[in-house]
C-alpha cells in the first residue's frame, strides 16, 4: 500500500500540489485522473521520487520516501516497476534483452533462470516468440507497451506505476493493455497506480479513482461511484463527450 | 553565474559517474562495445586526416623554407615535431570532439528525452554510472592508440611528398624526421590526448545527460558539447603545455 499524506509541491511561485492525501491500495488498480495541467503527473512523479516534495509524507508500506537516503531510494526502486508513456524501451537492446535487463542488474538468478523468467513475462503479455529477437523500433506501439509491461513485472515488483499507458494506441489495443495491467495487478498482488485521462480505461479498470483538480484532490471513489457524483468539475471532465453523457443517464 | 552552476552540476555528475558499477559484468559488457564505437570507428577519419595533413604540412613547410641557408633536414624535422606536439594530439582531438562528442551527446540526450534514463533510474540503476563510465573509460583508453596511429600516418603522408612530387627527395625527408628526436614529445602528446579524451567524452555526456525537450534540444546539446569541449581542449592545451614543456 502507498499512502500520501498532505503533500505539497511548488515550482518557484507555481503551487502545483496543495495538501494532497490519498491511499493507493494493494491488489487494486488505483487511477489518478484529471485534466491537463491539473497536477496529476507531478503527483505521480512525486510519489516515485522523481520530484522532491516540499512537505508531507509518501509512505511505501510505512517507509517514508522523503526521509530516505539516495541509496535507500535506489533499494526501494528495485521493488518498483514502471510503464512509461512512450514505453522507454532501450533502443540498443532486443525485446528479450530489454526484459532480461533488470534481472541482470539485480537478480541473483543464473542466466538460464533469467532467460526463463523473461520468456515467461513476455508470454504472459501475449507476445509471440518471433518478436523476442526484434529491436523495439521493429515492433508496433501496442507491442512496445506489452514489452514494457513485461519488463516492469520481470523483477516481481510490489508497486507498479503506469504513466498514460494508452497514449497513442487505438481503442482495441488500449483495452488489451488495460486488461493486462488489471490482470498482473490482481495476479501478483501489486499496488498499481495509473495516471490517465482516458475515460475508457477509467470505466474499464478504475477500482480506486482519485480526481485531481487544480492541484487538489477533488474526489476519490471507484468506477461505479463516478456515475452518482455531484461534483461539477469531475462531471465536466468525465462526461465531456456525448457518449459518456448517455452512459451516465443510462446508469442513473 | 550559469558557468559556475554548470561547473557545479558537471562535478556532481562526475561524482555519480566515478563510483563502482552496480554490476561489474554489465560494465565489462558495455566497455568493448564503446571501444569499438568510439575508438575503432574513428580510425578511418583519423587515417584520412593524418595522411593528408602530413602530406600538406610537408609540402607547405618545404615551399616556405626553400632557403639554401637552411639545412636539408628542416622540412622533415618541422613536420615531425608539429605532428608530435600539436596535430596528432590537439588538432586530432578537436576533430574527434566533433565526431565522438556529438555522438555521445546525441545518444545520451535521446535516451533522456525518450525517458530511457528515467526508466533506468526507476529500476534503481545509477544511470550516470551505467551510461557514462564505459564511454569515458573506453575513449581515454583508445586515445593513445589513435594518437600513435595518427603520428605514424602523418609522417607517412609527408614521405609521399618525396615520392609524388619533385620539390624534395625522400632521403632529405627521412633525415629530417630522424634528426634530434625527443621521445618525451611523444609522452607529452599521449598524456595531453588522454586528458582531452576525458574532457571530450565527459563534457559531451554532461550535455546529453541534462538534455530536455525534443529533437531540437538534443541538437542544441550536441552543438554545446562540441563547442564547449573544443574550447576546453584549447584552454587545457595551454595549461598542460605550460606544465609539461616548461
Amino acid at each position: 500500500m502507498i499512502e500520501v499524506k498532505n503533500i505539497e509541491k511548488s515550482f518557484e511561485s507555481n503551487h502545483v500540489l496543495k495538501n494532497v492525501s490519498a491511499v493507493f491500495e494493494t491488489g487494486k488498480t488505483n487511477m489518478i485522473i484529471g485534466g491537463s495541467g491539473s497536477g496529476k503527473t507531478v503527483l505521480m512523479k512525486s510519489i516515485i521520487g522523481l520530484h522532491r516534495i516540499d512537505g508531507g509524507r509518501i509512505e511505501y508500506d510505512g517507509r517514508n520516501l522523503p526521509d530516505m537516503k539516495m541509496s535507500e531510494i535506489r533499494m526501494l526502486r528495485r521493488e518498483v516497476g514502471m510503464l512509461f508513456q512512450g514505453s522507454a524501451l532501450f533502443d540498443s537492446l532486443t525485446v528479450l534483452e530489454n526484459v532480461i535487463y533488470p534481472l541482470e542488474m539485480f537478480s541473483p538468478s543464473t542466466k538460464e533462470e533469467m532467460l526463463e523468467r523473461a520468456r515467461f513475462c513476455l508470454k504472459h503479455v501475449n507476445l509471440e516468440e518471433k518478436a523476442f529477437g526484434l529491436a523495439p523500433s521493429e515492433i508496433s506501439g501496442g507491442m512496445q507497451k506489452r514489452v514494457a509491461i513485461a519488463r516492469a513485472i520481470a523483477l516481481q515488483p510490489k508497486y507498479l506505476f503506469c504513466d498514460e499507458p494508452n497514449s497513442g494506441l487505438d481503442p482495441k489495443t488500449s483495452l488489451v493493455i488495460d486488461q493486462l495491467i488489471h490482470e498482473v495487478t490482481h495476479e501478483f498482488e501489486i499496488t498499481t497506480i495509473i495516471n490517465s485521462h482516458d475515460m475508457n480505461s477509467v470505466m474499464e479498470i478504475g477500482e480506486n479513482i482519485i480526481f485531481i483538480e487544480k492541484g487538489e484532490k477533488a474526489w476519490q471513489g471507484n468506477k461505479d461511484d463516478i456515475f452518482h457524483v455531484d461534483n461539477e468539475a469531475l462531471n465536466n471532465f468525465v462526461f465531456a463527450s456525448e457518449l459518456f453523457k448517455k452512459v451516465k443517464r443510462t446508469n442513473q | 553565474m550559469g558557468l559556475i552552476a554548470d561547473t557545479g552540476k558537471y562535478i556532481l555528475l562526475m561524482k555519480r559517474v566515478f563510483v563502482a558499477p552496480d554490476r561489474g559484468r554489465m560494465f565489462f559488457r558495455q566497455f568493448p562495445k564503446e571501444l569499438e564505437k568510439l575508438g575503432l570507428q574513428s580510425l578511418p577519419i583519423v587515417a584520412i586526416i593524418s595522411v593528408f595533413i602530413g602530406f600538406i604540412m610537408t609540402m607547405q613547410t618545404k615551399l616556405n623554407t626553400s632557403n639554401p641557408l637552411l639545412p636539408v633536414y628542416t622540412t622533415g624535422l618541422v613536420t615531425r615535431d608539429t605532428l608530435l606536439l600539436e596535430f596528432s594530439s590537439t588538432i586530432l582531438c578537436l576533430i574527434l570532439a566533433g565526431k565522438v562528442g556529438s555522438n555521445i551527446a546525441s545518444e545520451i540526450g535521446t535516451m533522456r528525452i525518450t525517458e530511457q534514463i528515467d526508466a533506468l533510474e526507476i529500476m534503481g540503476v545509477n544511470s550516470a554510472n551505467y551510461l557514462i563510465l564505459p564511454k569515458v573509460v573506453a575513449f581515454v583508453v583508445m586515445m593513445p592508440f589513435l594518437v600513435i596511429f595518427s603520428m605514424a600516418l602523418g609522417i607517412f603522408g609527408g614521405y609521399f611528398v618525396g615520392v609524388l612530387t619533385t620539390i624534395m627527395t625522400t632521403g632529405d625527408y627521412l633525415v629530417g624526421i630522424k634528426f634530434a628526436f625527443v621521445p618525451y614529445y611523444v609522452f607529452y602528446s599521449l598524456i595531453k590526448s588522454m586528458i582531452f579524451a576525458f574532457l571530450i567524452s565527459s563534457v559531451a555526456a554532461f550535455y546529453g545527460y541534462y538534455s530536455y525537450g525534443g529533437a531540437l534540444d538534443v541538437g542544441k546539446s550536441s552543438t554545446n558539447a562540441v563547442v564547449n569541449g573544443s574550447i576546453l581542449i584549447l584552454f587545457f592545451n595551454i595549461l598542460i603545455t605550460k606544465i609539461m614543456l616548461n
